[in-house]
């Protein structure tokens, strides 16, 4: 008996209602092994979050200190808050550094170790050369941070020891100057991204037809040519989620400025995670806090919403195409 | 047919100087391919020479030069002073039961969404999707205040229960449309032995999905070693931090000389490496698995 019958007679026995028994659907069953899931979801993630929404129309220093109600004031004064604005104008430079970059530069070098180096030096050539982009991908965070950190330090940093070397008396402070540091940290940002979107489109390359490139090869087009049409058209669905996951990320981003910068000098590497930490536990502002991430995650949720339905349209389109 | 002659000639001539042609160009193109990667390793190779060199040689021959002598003192200076086993247990143990728990938790959700095809399913696969893109500045001030009031604060069983919810949120979604293409006949043969829904899922279900579970449960580790922002509210001393906290609490520190540093970062990123190495084969072999079935 396969699942079809039982379900065509499921849906007899619900529409002819000859017989008045009602029988339960056979997916209740399986509704305990949600239980656990669902516990720890409404534990660690919804209850957290309905609680967040709670402080934030409250005037609250956290702790034992009382709360006091104001209902939406907290939301209002973020309108007039000069630091809150530069903290999301910021990560417009953080997208840049995390999504546009690495993800052009990544279906360059993709393409290239796909439909050229791996063919004129072999695919152990493009693995190795796969395999130093990643690289960064894999160290955790915070080490990349301080390992940068100190690269770029004004005193004792590799880049200025070196610069000093060649005779440059007043190196710059890439970190501490305010007119340096953000373009320092995209760099860092750029570096440590980079291998991500490279490794998934290699991967997305490999399920690509052969005979599409070779076809287009004996046609003469040239590298150019595949590129822009077989290679970025192929690979589209592993952009979309490339494109989703890095802008989620560069949303969220925390750990690299709390290592690199702290958010200095003077706010112009402030983002709006490290804000919302700087109020939690630093001016002990919660209710503020609260606010300003509630504000990022309903920005997070617009954008992602926003590219999943960029990425349905561009599914049906091409469906319909073919 | 002396005009097709010329042609194929034609062709040839220019295919033959085509080839040429990117006969340098491929080595042009190689060169760039080599410039990036070498980009890409100069801080790691900085990081190397510096780790073994004394102060006094670091500022007399800057960050570039070949260490006169090794130096060993910069790895036993982090090495004590941020008590490292103790940190390297503390991010072992989280990031191990995460990676257990939170993928049997997958497994349990994404049977019952998969398999079960409970209704609303949808919903619930959007809902956990969603929760995947949650900022954790959003849930960190009542954790940390939840965790007090259940006697959990500085206590890494609060970071692993948050990380073991929040990584099967990732799991449920990505385990759910593995599953939901689950072979019936499989299911109903089971069935038709007398297995119930618990011997079917781990008699027939979990072998199949195993290759995805243990790639699922590799990442799993490795994200909740490299985490930081939670980790670093949550665990307050010095004797329940994780390694990457560690380090970066450690910055700033006037101890914490060009050596340190890039002992403590080498020292660091050395776990990551490692477990990657060990992975690799298996993550490659899980992936193809994957696609296969």
């Amino acid at each position: 008996m396969t699942s079809e019958t039982l379900e065509a007679r499921a849906q007899a026995g619900t529409t002819t209602t000859v017989r008045r028994r009602r029988r339960t659907p056979r997916w209740v069953p399986y509704l305990p092994y949600l239980v656990p899931g669902l516990v720890g979801f409404v534990a660690v993630i919804g209850i957290p979050f309905a609680m967040n929404v709670w402080y934030s129309l409250h005037k609250w220093k956290g702790g034992l200190a009382p709360m006091t109600f104001i209902g939406v004031e907290n939301y209002a004064d973020l309108l007039h808050d000069e630091q809150f604005w530069t903290s999301f104008r910021n990560s417009v430079s953080m997208i840049v550094a995390m999504v546009v970059v690495p993800t052009l530069i990544g279906l360059v070098l993709a393409a290239v170790l796909f439909d050229y180096l791996g063919k004129k030096f072999g695919s152990r050539t493009a693995a190795f050369l796969r395999a130093t982009y990643y690289l960064p991908q894999i160290l955790p965070v915070a080490v990349a941070g301080v390992l940068w950190n100190w690269i770029l330090n004004a005193q004792t940093g590799a880049v200025n020891e070196f610069l000093r070397s060649l005779g440059v008396t007043n190196p710059p402070n890439w970190l501490g100057d305010p007119a340096t540091a953000m373009p320092s940290v995209m760099l860092v940002l750029v570096w440590v991204q980079i291998g991500y979107p490279v490794v998934i489109f290699m991967s997305a390359l490999q399920r690509v037809d052969p005979e599409l490139y070779e076809a287009a090869e004996l046609d003469g087009a040239n590298w150019w040519r595949r590129f822009r049409a077989i290679t970025i058209p192929q690979i589209r669905p592993e952009t979309f989620v490339v494109v989703l996951t890095c802008t989620v990320a560069a949303l969220k981003v925390f750990g690299p400025i709390y290592v690199l910068t702290r958010g200095g000098p003077e706010g112009s590497t402030l983002v709006p995670s490290y804000y919302s930490y700087l109020n939690f536990f630093d001016k002990s502002k919660v209710g503020y806090g609260a606010a300003i991430s509630n504000v990022l995650t309903l920005v997070i949720l617009v954008v992602a919403v926003v590219i999943l339905v960029a990425q349905s349209r561009s599914e049906r389109k091409e469906r319909e195409g073919v | 047919m002396a005009v097709t002659t010329a042609d194929v000639a034609a062709v040839k001539a220019s295919r033959v100087d085509a080839r040429h042609r990117t006969g340098r160009a491929r080595w042009l193109v190689l060169a760039g391919a080599v410039v990036v990667a070498v980009i890409m390793l100069v801080p790691f190779a900085i990081m190397l020479l510096n780790a073994f060199k004394s102060p006094g040689d670091y500022s007399q021959n800057g960050p570039l030069s070949w260490p006169q002598a090794l130096y060993f003192d910069g790895v036993q200076n982090f090495w004590t002073r941020t008590q490292f086993p103790q940190k390297l247990w503390n991010s072992f143990l989280i990031s191990a039961v995460v990676a257990v728990a939170g993928t049997l938790l997958s497994l349990l959700n994404a049977y019952a969404i998969g398999v079960g095809r409970i209704k609303g399913r949808l919903w619930v696969v959007t809902v956990f999707l969603l929760a995947t893109m949650l900022p954790q500045e959003a849930l960190i001030y009542p954790l940390f205040t939840m965790a007090q009031e259940v006697g959990l604060s500085n206590s890494p069983w609060s970071v692993i229960i948050i990380f073991t919810v929040i990584q099967s949120a990732f799991g449920t979604y990505l385990l759910a449309s593995v599953l939901s293409t689950f072979p019936p006949a499989l299911l109903e043969a089971a069935a038709l032995d007398g297995a119930g829904r618990w011997t079917v899922l781990w008699k027939v279900v979990f072998p199949i999905v195993r290759p995805t579970l243990s790639v699922l449960m590799i990442f799993f580790f490795i994200w909740t070693w490299n985490e930081f922002f939670i980790p670093l509210v949550m665990l307050t001393t010095n004797d329940t931090q994780t390694v990457p906290v560690a380090l970066a609490s450690l910055q700033g520190d006037r101890m914490m000389d060009a050596p340190t540093t890039n002992a403590g970062a080498l020292i660091s990123l050395l776990p990551a490496l490692i477990f990657f190495l060990i992975f690799q084969r298996t993550l490659t072999r899980g992936v193809t698995a994957g696609s296969v079935k």
